[in-house]
């Protein structure tokens, strides 16, 4: 064995310069790697993960500088050290793979152009052999017809394909250590399947050591060796994954894993601390004795189907060319029919692009369908166009939760006056205490401090952003709420949170929830019934349970496998030994 | 109120370009709002016994060839250069939102429509354009500010149209269609208030660029007449007299100019930052 570690991080802090002043975002940061080991840095948003890496290949932003400590990558110092050195570094002995495919790619350069550019800067391929090189790393990631993707643009590519030329551009040059930051994350579970075990592959081919950040314990599982868990700045512990999982010895590992739902957890263990506590005399949710027979139905969707018009191609608009009706429009949603009583809840499951958003959107009225008709509370409400459904009286009675809690909340307006908007607009309420004491009332329903309400939404963290978008949704006390995917976005100590308040404000007012999600452990969780959708249609529908211990279509029973677990007890990878 | 004051002094601490372009901005507004009060003479009042002096401390910018006080005169010009650049670039960032705003959400034959017009418009030669219009309604500072508004439309209608197409789709869009809200209220609180900052940026160079064309249009006859002050006025009087010597008659107007319309470019990006909410902590 090598004496000296190969990455050793000794006591190392970073401080960046803000406009409130200095702020430390890593402190005594220690960790080895030995060659060929594969680290997991496993935290939540905020933890410094990011920055120790960053800190690593010397990209940190112009504002943070190393204060103190020291990294050493194979004996060369990497902190102080001169930009020539790191340049020469980077992408030749430490690359990396970044979170966002599509925005770590050059937009304008097809992507083979862009793998050629990386062997060149670094002088392992002639001009002349280029080319051949960059198609046969494409063929090395898996990418179907390399030739024919050579020239592709990055928006030609889904999201797993370019995640494949960005790890195709990080291995090009061989480098010794790879950093992926969170190589995963907006890729769905099969695909993110896909990418780790090409990773794993070629890493393990190579003998290269690797740097895994993640937010999601069951990958650090599966695929790391080791993990450190960092919580604000600071690394609070350091096992093998068998001992972190089996024995965790910090109060925030066993937190952590604690908060993230795996196949056989219920909603009270994920959160066993500040929330569970208010309400821990509500017995937990048990869907078996509320069986849902004899419930009236709250709505009804008959054989709905949505179709897009695809964008024309020039020969298409030439006369002769053009065939049937039928090749110029995409169908998003094809003749699905379910129905949903009142105060049951509903998951919709399945991959990107499988209809489960376009459905969401046309239940809540945002969207016409091509045909078909949604009945809510015995009402067929598709006779109204969506354009003029904002001023009937059934909107306030339908109401949704984005998925990006960011991007729901109107920059410009305040915490207190996105949550007064629905009041204002559906209810008519005008006097302005009155309106302060109700958006207060419901603050404090979703459990989000009063004071945090003259904020704007920039000032507020994802979690408290999540809970201003609940918040409004139930202001006005909706029959129906929709959840689009309301907790992708969010760490998993605050998606047990958010899930725990999403139940007890089921079981409070008797709302129904359609949960659209990709997540099958975490539609589990909260809905008794659930449909899988795949390519606009749904392919399995049943009791939460059922579908996802017995899965019987093969579609299902990939998604379920392709999610990364963890086994609280016991050795945690069986995968990677086989 | 003292949180604005707060943002505004960090702003500017952060940037001494802003402060100073900050600074040329309040004494040009000073003296458009108090230029009568300050002018040491009369701009109009003539005194040909006193003609083609060169500047001294009497006449800090010399006296033109009616005898007239330069430095008055520039002080008072300001007043009516920016008068018409702030009415003209009012009108046009009123009517070109409203247009790009309606064709960014709708999109469609809105689009298409509104698109051809502004493409028509920039068509032209624009300051030939606005030589046009003025020529055509009529020798007044009214149609000075109409044909500089037309002209500058196009640009505002294109900003706006980008900026609204990109946030029709935007989570806060829709979640204000969910309580309620119809089209119209949603552009105008939505939408409106979040291209403020781009549409900033583009009235500060617009200020800048609708000063010159003002002049400009003096400058060849049209518009503002004789004997009322006015910058590009002056520059074309005291351009006869730059082969005489007389330097003083063309330079201080011209300065003048060059120093408005080189503030308002520098005002663009301090102003942006002042009403980006992201800047606000």
């Amino acid at each position: 064995m090598n004496p000296a570690p190969f990455l050793d991080i000794k006591q190392l802090s970073v401080e960046f310069q803000t406009r409130n002043g200095v702020i430390r975002a890593i402190e005594d940061v220690t960790l080895q790697l030995a060659k060929g080991e594969v680290l997991g840095i496993v935290g939540e948003s905020g933890s410094g993960k990011s920055v120790t890496a960053y800190s690593v290949i010397g990209l940190l932003d112009n504002a943070g500088s190393p204060v103190s400590g020291s990294a050493t990558f194979d004996g060369i110092p990497v902190t102080g050290a001169s930009e020539s050195t790191l340049r020469d570094l980077r992408g030749r002995e430490i690359s990396m793979i970044f979170q966002n495919p599509r925005a770590a790619l050059n937009p304008i350069r097809p992507v083979g152009l862009q793998i050629q550019d990386v062997l060149l800067r670094h002088g392992l391929a002639a001009p002349q052999t280029a080319k051949a090189k960059a198609i046969e790393m494409l063929g090395k990631v898996k990418i179907v017809n390399p030739e024919r993707r050579f020239g592709s643009y990055p928006y030609e590519l889904s999201g797993g394909m370019c995640q494949r030329v960005g790890i195709a551009i990080a291995l090009s040059c061989d480098p010794r250590l790879l950093i992926a930051d969170e190589p995963t994350t907006g890729l769905d579970v099969t695909t993110q399947k896909a990418t780790m075990d090409l990773i794993r592959a070629l890493t393990e081919e190579r003998h290269m050591a690797v740097v895994l950040i993640t937010h999601d314990l069951g990958m650090a599982a599966k695929y790391c060796d080791r993990v450190v868990v960092m919580e604000k700045g600071r690394v609070v512990e350091t096992a093998r994954i068998e001992a972190l999982f089996s024995d965790p010895q910090h109060s925030y590992t066993k937190k952590l894993i604690a908060a993230s739902p795996g196949p056989c957890s219920t909603l009270a263990e994920l959160a066993p601390g500040d929330e569970a506590r208010s309400f821990s005399s509500v017995a937990p949710s048990s869907h078996s004795e509320e069986t849902a027979v004899g419930r009236k139905n709250v709505l009804e969707v008959v054989s709905l189907v949505k179709e897009f018009p695809l964008p024309r191609t020039i020969g298409s608009l030439l006369p002769w060319t053009r065939n049937s009706e039928e090749a110029s429009t995409f169908r998003a949603v094809d003749d699905i029919s379910f129905e949903l009583k009142r105060g049951e809840s509903l998951g919709l499951v399945g991959e990107s692009g499988c209809g489960k958003s376009t459905t969401s959107t046309i239940i809540t009225r945002l969207m016409d369908p091509t045909s078909g008709d949604v009945i809510f509370d015995g009402q067929n409400i598709t006779t109204y166009p969506a354009e003029t459904f904002a001023q009937r009286p059934e909107r306030q009675k339908i109401q949704m939760v984005f998925q990006d809690p960011t991007d729901c909340l109107n920059p410009r307006y305040s915490a207190h006056d996105c949550i007064a908007e629905p009041l204002k607009r559906l209810r008519g309420l005008r006097n302005r205490s009155e309106i302060r004491s109700k958006v207060e009332t419901l603050a404090k329903r979703v459990g989000l401090p009063v004071d945090l309400l003259d904020r704007f939404p920039h000032q507020l963290s994802g979690g408290q952003k999540a809970r201003v978008g609940i918040a409004r949704a139930i202001a006005v006390d909706p029959l129906l709420l929709v959840l689009d995917e309301p907790t992708s976005a969010l760490d998993v100590s605050v998606q047990a949170v958010v899930l725990q308040l999403l139940d007890r404000l089921k079981r409070e007012f008797g709302m129904s929830y359609i949960f659209v999600s990709h997540d099958l452990n975490v539609v589990r969780l909260l809905c008794e019934r659930v449909i899988v959708m795949d390519r606009g249609r749904i392919v399995e529908s049943g009791l939460a349970e059922d579908v996802f211990r017995r899965p019987s279509d093969p579609y299902t029973q990939r998604l379920i496998e392709a999610i990364p677990h963890f086994e609280p007890i016991g050795s945690g990878r069986p995968e990677a030994e086989g | 109120m003292e949180r604005h004051l707060k943002h505004f002094c960090y702003v500017m601490g952060e940037n001494p370009v802003t402060v100073f372009a900050f600074s040329l901005f309040a004494l040009i507004v000073f003296f458009a709002l108090f230029g009568p009060w300050i002018a040491p003479y009369d701009p109009l009042a003539t005194n040909v016994a006193n003609a083609l002096q060169s500047p001294s401390w009497h006449h800090l910018f010399g006296t033109d060839q009616l005898g007239r006080d330069v430095f008055s005169r520039v002080i008072a010009a300001t007043r009516l250069d920016l008068g018409i650049a702030t009415s003209a670039v009012a009108l046009s960032f009123l009517f070109g939102c409203a247009l790009g705003c309606s064709a960014g959400f709708w999109g469609g034959w809105i689009d298409r429509l509104i698109g051809r017009f502004s493409d028509t418009i920039m068509a032209f030669p624009l300051f030939v354009l606005a030589m046009g219009i003025v020529a055509a309604m009529g020798n007044t500072v009214e149609n000075i500010i109409y044909a500089t508004a037309i002209i500058n439309l196009p640009f505002y209608a294109r900003v706006a149209r980008a900026e609204t197409s990109v946030r029709r789709q935007a989570g806060y869009v829709h979640a204000a269609r969910l309580c309620g809200s119809g089209n119209i209220r949603i552009l105008a609180t939505q939408i409106f208030p979040n291209i403020l900052p781009p549409m900033m940026v583009q009235v500060s160079l617009n200020m800048g660029w609708a000063i010159l064309n003002a002049a400009g249009l003096s400058f060849i006859g049209l518009g503002v007449r004789p004997p009322d002050a006015e910058w590009g006025i002056m520059v074309a009087e005291g351009a006869n007299y730059i082969i005489s010597g007389e330097w003083w008659l063309a330079i201080f107007p011209g300065l003048a100019l060059m120093l408005a319309v080189f503030c308002f470019n520098l005002l663009g990006d301090g102003l942006r930052d002042l009403v980006d909410p992201q800047r606000r902590t």
